[in-house]
């Protein structure tokens, strides 16, 4: 008779290579679906194997909480807003952070202290378990407005985080070689307060703009996490998996740290916008913006031949998405040739707008990138810039004293017209002034983007 | 035991390379749903959280059984919204 043990790990493998190539299949849009559902998949072999093992002997708490999870998990799922998805990641990396942190103290409260390989795969999983569940919930509340976007710097910041840096070493080397300062359960207990507390201290400074890396970061953070937790019960499966997710969430930071020109520890340590800015803080003049109405703008899109929306957050809050959409069918109709340029960094996570167009039933092969359009833009004879600011900001080129200098940006004010729909001349998520409003080709359009939108929409049929 | 770490160490780095060399080809349009989708595998410490609350440990089931509701939203909740987002992905 063969070994259950055996073949249990059989069966990880295969979960393994599911989630592999479900991952690769992720990579083009046309096999993404499917290779979710292979993914999806070996997570579904990987447990019901899990569920077998003889280790397991009650079943009536992992059957309770499994079915509460999913439950919570689906009515999640199939509500919440595309809007809100920045939110749901957010909040879904904290949860797998929480339940590698809760893995690896269970297995603590029962393992031998006198191995030191062992508990320093616990010590990793807890810490960086706990951070990312205290630091998802902060990045939760950043996104969701319910604490402040604004970046939140005070003195001695330095210093408070080095104290805890120490404190965490510490725990460290007593729980690895020394167990003798405090009682395991006062150790473990200080650990994960100590985790908790690193994680707010360490998002809590970042503004809002800079979500997408931390939404990144923590997402390989939770996998890291559940890497830990794999040492911790010497389980394979959830190595690969977690190393997998660690690897994804680190190129994506990468990516975004790319498309703001900033590096990694620029984003987590220097609190944005609290750069001094000169353009504005010297009261320089910018002149005057030059309004338009909806009419008068109807009549250059309706003589246009080429169109390109650059959509924003604003269009998101605004929930202009369906609208933008039925003007760029209408334009089409017209004979002009409609294209979205989606900037790496715009909404609040990566590819947040190229999920809000295709809600709204958006082609993804219109939607491109920066670089595809820069070099045509002089041939762009309306740019929309809906809902957008700090991405179409011609500061990144210009202004060497603008805390965005250098970042790659949609180069909308070489285009022939710009319409930028906005709400008030109130800055972006950045806080800072953008000139593109004062710039002779451009043409505010003032007013909740959707009612604007859809004027126009009405406009062109009536 | 030190076999074994290596063992795991071995496996961990060779898992992330593959992880790099799989995600540097994914395209900006697939940036959300690649992150909730990798996402959800993280819930794979529902293994684990699994293995913990079968345990006859008192302690240990209270506290597995915590990490199995948390990792079982995040893998139903993840897979689920991952498949709503890219039924949305459409060519004309």
């Amino acid at each position: 008779m063969m070994d259950i043990s055996i073949l249990v790990n059989l069966i990880y493998i295969a979960a393994s290579i599911l989630f592999i190539v479900g991952l690769k299949m992720l990579g083009s849009p046309d096999t993404a679906r499917q290779g979710n559902f292979l993914s999806s998949s070996g997570m579904l072999i990987a447990v019901v194997i899990t569920l077998l093992d003889q280790s397991v002997i009650d079943y009536r708490f992992i059957a309770g909480a499994l079915l509460a999870g999913s439950v919570v998990g689906y009515f999640a799922a199939t509500k919440v807003q595309m809007t809100s998805m920045p939110e749901m990641v957010a909040i879904f990396n904290g949860f797998g952070g929480i339940a590698s942190l809760l893995v690896g103290s269970a297995e603590y409260v029962v393992s031998s202290l006198n191995n030191p390989a062992l508990m320093g795969a616990i010590y990793m999983t807890v810490l960086i378990g706990g951070l990312t569940f205290t630091g998802s919930l902060v990045a939760y509340g950043k996104l969701s407005e319910v604490i402040s976007g604004k970046p939140f710097l005070y003195k001695g910041q330095q210093f408070v985080n080095a104290i805890l840096l120490l404190a965490i070493l510490i725990v460290g080397i007593n729980m690895l070689f020394i167990q003798g300062m405090i009682s395991p359960n006062q150790t473990l207990i200080l650990l994960i307060t100590l985790s908790f507390l690193l994680g707010i201290l360490f998002v809590i400074p970042i503004g809002g703009a800079d979500m997408p890396v931390v939404i990144a970061l923590l997402n390989s953070f939770s996998g890291l996490a559940a890497c830990a937790a794999g040492f911790v019960i010497t389980n394979n499966v959830l190595i690969v998996a977690g190393s997998l997710v660690g690897a994804s969430g680190l190129i994506l930071t990468n990516i975004m740290c790319k498309a703001m020109n900033r590096s990694l520890a620029n984003v987590l340590f220097s609190g944005f916008g609290a750069v001094s800015d000169t353009s504005t803080g010297t009261g320089e003049e910018q002149g005057e913006v030059s309004p338009i109405n909806a009419q008068d703008a109807y009549l250059i899109l309706e003589a246009a031949s080429s169109v390109l929306i650059v959509p924003g957050y604003g269009m998101a809050v605004a929930q202009a998405q369906h609208a933008v959409r039925e003007l760029g069918e209408l334009l089409e109709a017209n004979g002009a040739e409609v294209k979205y340029a989606i900037h790496p960094v715009a909404g609040r996570m990566p590819g947040h707008m190229n999920v809000l167009l295709a809600e709204a039933n958006v082609s993804y092969d219109v939607l491109v990138e920066p670089e595809d359009v820069n070099p045509i833009m002089e041939t762009v004879d309306v740019c929309m810039v809906i809902g957008a600011n700090d991405v179409v900001n011609p500061d990144a080129k210009e202004n060497q004293g603008s805390p965005i200098y250098g970042m790659p940006i949609i180069e909308v004010d070489n285009s022939k017209t710009v319409f930028v729909l906005k709400r008030s001349m109130a800055s972006g998520f950045a806080g800072i002034q953008n000139p593109l409003f004062f710039k002779s080709n451009t043409r505010m359009l003032f007013g909740d983007a959707k009612e604007t939108v859809s004027t126009l929409v009405s406009e062109f049929k009536g | 035991m030190e076999s074994q770490i290596i063992l795991l160490i071995f496996i961990l780095v060779l898992s992330i390379f593959l992880g790099v060399e799989l995600i540097t080809k994914v395209p900006s349009t697939l940036h959300t749903p690649l992150m909730s989708g990798a996402n959800a595998i993280s819930g794979i410490t529902l293994v684990g959280a699994i293995l913990s609350s079968g345990s006859s440990e008192i302690m240990t089931i209270a506290l597995g059984t915590a990490a199995v509701f948390f990792a079982s939203i995040n893998v139903v909740g993840g897979y689920l919204v991952t498949n709503r987002m890219l039924g949305m992905f459409k060519k004309k």
